[in-house]
């Protein structure tokens, strides 16, 4: 029997060419060492990506990849997966690639539930062509393509996910591979497109523009790791989220001996699409980053499976061209 | 009783009406009964863009052409011998179009101020002198059918509703044809689902041929006498070019040993593809229907990675959005069959008319260097053949290829001998390397490009220890690593380059298909013109004016003898309807002038103006010989 793979074993011999410091670094490494932990088989695992900084991850995967054009991904893993239904495929964007000029497509492939992992780095800039504001970027970015500061309003990816009817919806943090791989396997697992926004730094155009909730030292008061069947606490355990069913809204309330049992707490349900849409879309100002398998609804078709099932013949070829040609009406001339 | 011969063999037959008047079927059903007749023909659809335009209108005239006779036919007709209008409507369209003396049958019933005021017609054109060309016969359908299927107790909007198989009933009479086919036809159709609707049909259809030959006006109707043609032994059957297209993909794919993964998105006149496809599951063919024109073709290029063989189709506006995609399958290599069922442009232009005007599109229309191969379609049959073509360069080359048809093509129709698919050689493609251990060695086995075509191995995700990394970055020759190396650039450009060229030791050389091998006119067409172009050459010879017919099936590369069998003419003619494309095309590649003969006004080529451009542009030599 071979030996199992290595993280190691899921590098190229490609050289690395993202910036020193770069969070999509981790990320590769989380990736390569989560498919060594699954036992995934390279020759069956398939990377997509679009256009952009994230979209460079599968030249350094070894695994069968397809770096293609700038945010059509989705449509190209859909296609790959419905010519083969039994590859592993994973797609990498961006939030410039996804939901910027793939937005479109990301909308579909999430709405139609192909098979697929779906992990968008959000680093709410365009780091690739020099630092413009992105779609995620915040009200009042100062970038090249907006010296007085950005004036659009944001996506937020995971609502945009919720709203096109994602049936696996989580978020992760770069650096942080103790709790994005446990991710990144449900993912894998998930029969359906599972849509993994990733918190990623940009140290060159956006530096630590997430360090509300990633800074390590307030990082237990700012991130809430929901877990299903586990209540919403966070700032160990001395906090946690309550629903309010006068304003329909989550409240943060404090657990334990100087506030309310933990009991009351609301406890994670990640079937839960309501649950979810709150979750999703807390304030980040003023309360903790949700981070985790945040929805997931298991029993959902995936796309390739009912496309094949909905084929006449589920996609076996049983007829002759030679019969269809004399189908009808045909006549002989002699 | 008058009997016709007609003149030239062939009889022009229209049929007009309202989109509800059934008229589609009408001619359908009269096509199938021509062909049973062992007469060729060519038919030709004439739908309104609007889908259920208002009743009587001229905008809601729906219309379906027929081209009939004892000789090969090869075009719809320039102008229709016979109208059958259903309506005021249907006659102010189509009378522009009738030659001195046509045979015009009006439903009177629908004759009324009404509809003179939803066609704005001022006055009757029955009283305007507006008629007086033609030979005007005046029959109430409507009436006549109400009183035909009234003691089978169908309602009155329901037996309205047969009033084209009551004029069905008195053209098969006109032609001297047998019902019973169209009775068996409509038993299948209506039997159980709809008796009453079969029962009212059938009645209509006796009535009217009862009509036509017994009543009193019956002297007025002629008949016409159409022998048959004399057409090869073999079997045969009626194709559009759509479904033709569709079963030559589907035939690809067997040929191929592989599964047919189309994906498409809605666009007229492209979509009849996408709808005959996806009926084809059984042959090996699925379909997926994208979010937008650069999906289907992303999904297909997805498709072909994964070994299926990628198809995508579109109409010009729908393959300005491919672009891109294309530029990927040619820098990785890719196989992918491109569709473009052409119409009117600019821009959405005119959905439902044809035009020749994406030619350049297909042939020069693309970001950088990025060469791909271009076929044309001649006509509707002709499609099954340039599908499994289009497929085998594809997958020979390991590349994208363009296939033009056009709107004409897609929905124009005529007898089509069916194929033996015996005679087809296997599709086949460079098989994917057995692994081996040293990394660099295995990425120089994957990219191993064949010394003939150039078309390298084709590797899908799922083929153990061949796992690779392609994509839109330039790639090194060699191994496909990312390479932004400038030789190799240069080299990879040359190769690309080479490999559309390549596509040229494979094709058949250029043929004359009639007319003197060298010297003198050539009509040199591309395309749907293939009909028209054909007739126009074999009447002008008839009347002694030597010219000779050449066809370009493939635009992208040109055959490789082309350049020195248009050198041996005098003059090249070239009738396309664009403003001079292929033109270029020709001026570019092979540094040749030709007369162009430009039509863009939506509709084909006529004949008469073909043998017209004929006789005005013979060389003063073949002229004098004409005049011999």
């Amino acid at each position: 029997m071979n030996a199992p793979l290595t993280a190691k074993d899921f590098a190229t011999d490609q050289e690395v060419r993202w910036c020193p410091g770069c969070g999509d670094y981790a990320i590769l490494k989380c990736v390569q060492k989560t498919l060594a932990d699954v036992g995934a088989d390279p020759d069956n695992t398939v990377f997509v990506s679009g256009i952009g900084c994230s979209s460079r991850f599968p030249y350094y995967m070894n695994a069968y990849g397809f770096h293609t054009i700038h945010g059509r991904a989705p449509a190209f893993a859909t296609g790959l997966k419905l010519s083969n239904p039994e590859l592993d495929v994973w797609l990498v964007t961006g939030d410039g690639d996804g939901l910027s000029i793939g937005g479109n497509h990301l909308l579909h492939v999430l709405r139609r539930n192909l098979d697929t992992q779906i992990m968008l780095f959000n680093n709410e800039i365009y780091g690739l062509t020099k630092g413009q504001y992105s779609p995620t970027s915040r009200p009042g970015t100062r970038s090249p393509s907006t010296p007085a500061g950005s004036i659009d309003a944001p996506v937020s990816p995971c609502a945009f996910a919720l709203g096109a009817n994602a049936k696996f919806i989580a978020r992760g943090i770069d650096t942080d591979a103790k709790k994005l791989s446990p991710v990144l396997k449900a993912a894998r697992e998930f029969k359906g497109a599972a849509f993994i926004e990733i918190f990623q730094n940009c140290i060159v155009y956006n530096k630590d523009v997430f360090d509300d909730f990633v800074a390590k030292k307030s990082a237990a008061e700012n991130q809430l790791h929901v877990e299903h069947g586990k209540p919403l606490t966070f700032a160990n355990g001395t906090k946690g989220l309550k629903l309010n069913p006068q304003t329909l809204a989550l409240e943060i309330v404090n657990v334990g001996d100087n506030g309310v049992p933990e009991a009351e707490t609301l406890v994670h349900d990640e079937t839960n699409r309501t649950m979810a849409q709150m979750l999703i879309s807390l304030p980040m100002a003023t309360y903790p980053m949700p981070l985790g398998v945040i929805y997931r609804e298991p029993n959902a078709p995936s796309f390739n499976d009912a496309f094949w099932k909905a084929h006449a013949t589920q996609g076996k070829r049983t007829g002759k061209v030679a019969d269809a040609l004399r189908k009808g009406s045909v006549w002989t001339k002699t | 009783m008058t009997k016709i011969t007609p003149e030239d063999r062939a009889v022009v037959v229209r049929f007009a009406g309202d989109s509800g008047d059934g008229v589609q079927l009408l001619g359908s059903q009269f096509a199938e009964s021509t062909a049973l007749s062992g007469a060729d023909f060519s038919t030709f659809p004439d739908f309104p863009a609007e889908i259920r335009a208002p009743v009587g209108t001229t905008f809601g005239v729906s219309a379906f052409q027929i081209n009939l006779g004892a000789r090969r036919i090869s075009t719809a007709g320039d102008q229709p011998d016979v109208l059958v209008a259903f309506n005021p409507a249907a006659l102010k369209v189509n009378l522009g179009t009738l030659p001195k003396g046509a045979l015009v049958i009006l439903n009177t019933g629908a004759f009324n101020a009404r509809n003179f005021a939803k066609a704005n017609i001022e006055k009757d054109p029955r009283e305007t002198g507006e008629l007086s060309d033609f030979q005007v016969i005046e029959i109430d359908v409507s009436a006549q059918t109400l009183e035909a299927v009234k003691p089978h107790g169908l309602s009155k909007s329901d037996a309205e509703q047969c009033k084209n198989f009551w004029a069905l009933g008195c053209v098969l009479w006109m032609f001297g044809r047998d019902r019973d086919p169209i009775k068996q036809w409509a038993t299948k159709k209506f039997g159980t689902k709809a008796p009453e609707a079969l029962i009212g049909n059938i009645a209509a259809l006796d009535a009217g041929h009862a009509y036509a030959e017994t009543a009193e006006l019956s002297a007025e109707i002629p008949q016409f006498v159409v022998g048959e043609a004399p057409m090869e032994a073999g079997q045969y059957r009626t194709i559009t070019g759509a479904e033709a297209l569709s079963l030559g993909l589907a035939a690809a794919g067997e040929l191929a040993g592989k599964q047919i993964m189309f994906c498409g998105y809605p666009i007229t006149p492209a979509s009849s593809i996408l709808h005959y496809l996806s009926r084809m599951g059984e042959l090996g063919v699925a379909t997926f229907q994208a979010e937008d024109e650069i999906a289907a073709c992303c999904a297909a290029i997805g498709a072909s990675f994964g070994g299926k063989i990628g198809v995508t189709s579109s109409s010009g506006p729908g393959i300005a959005l491919k672009t891109e995609a294309i530029g990927l399958a040619v820098q990785t290599e890719l196989p992918l069959v491109v569709i473009n069922s052409q119409r009117g442009g600019p821009s959405t232009g005119l959905p439902t008319k044809t035009e020749q005007s994406d030619l350049y599109q297909a042939v020069y229309g693309r970001n950088a260097d990025t060469p791909v191969p271009v076929l044309a379609t001649a006509g509707p049959g002709d499609c099954f053949d340039g599908a499994i073509e289009a497929t085998r360069v594809a997958l020979r080359h390991m590349t994208p290829v363009f296939l033009l048809t056009d709107g004409y093509i897609a929905n124009a129709a005529g007898p089509w001998t069916i194929p033996d698919m015996d005679d087809y050689e296997p599709i086949l493609h460079g098989a994917a390397p057995k692994p081996v251990d040293d990394p660099v060695e295995l990425k120089k086995a994957i990219w191993d490009r064949s010394g003939q075509s150039l078309g390298r191995p084709w590797v899908s995700p799922g083929m153990k220890g061949l796992a690779h990394r392609i994509g839109g970055l330039e790639k090194d020759i060699a191994t496909g690593d990312i390479s932004y190396d400038a030789d190799n650039h240069q080299k990879m450009s040359e190769m690309r380059a080479a490999k559309v060229a390549a596509v040229a030791d494979f094709i058949p050389d250029q043929r004359v298909e009639q007319g003197p091998q060298k010297g003198g006119l050539a009509v040199v067409g591309w395309g749907s013109t293939h009909g028209a172009i054909h007739r126009a050459v074999s009447v002008a010879r008839e009347q002694g004016l030597e010219a000779a017919q050449i066809h370009l099936r493939w635009l992208n590369p040109l055959p490789k003898n082309l350049a020195e069998l248009l050198a041996g003419y005098d003059r090249i003619l070239l009738p396309e309807m664009n403003m001079g494309q292929c033109a270029t095309l020709l001026r570019d590649k092979l540094g040749i002038e030709v007369v162009q003969l430009n039509k863009v006004s939506g509709q084909p080529f006529k004949v008469s103006e073909l043998v017209e451009a004929i006789a005005a542009n013979l060389p003063a030599k073949a002229n004098v010989k004409a005049a011999e």
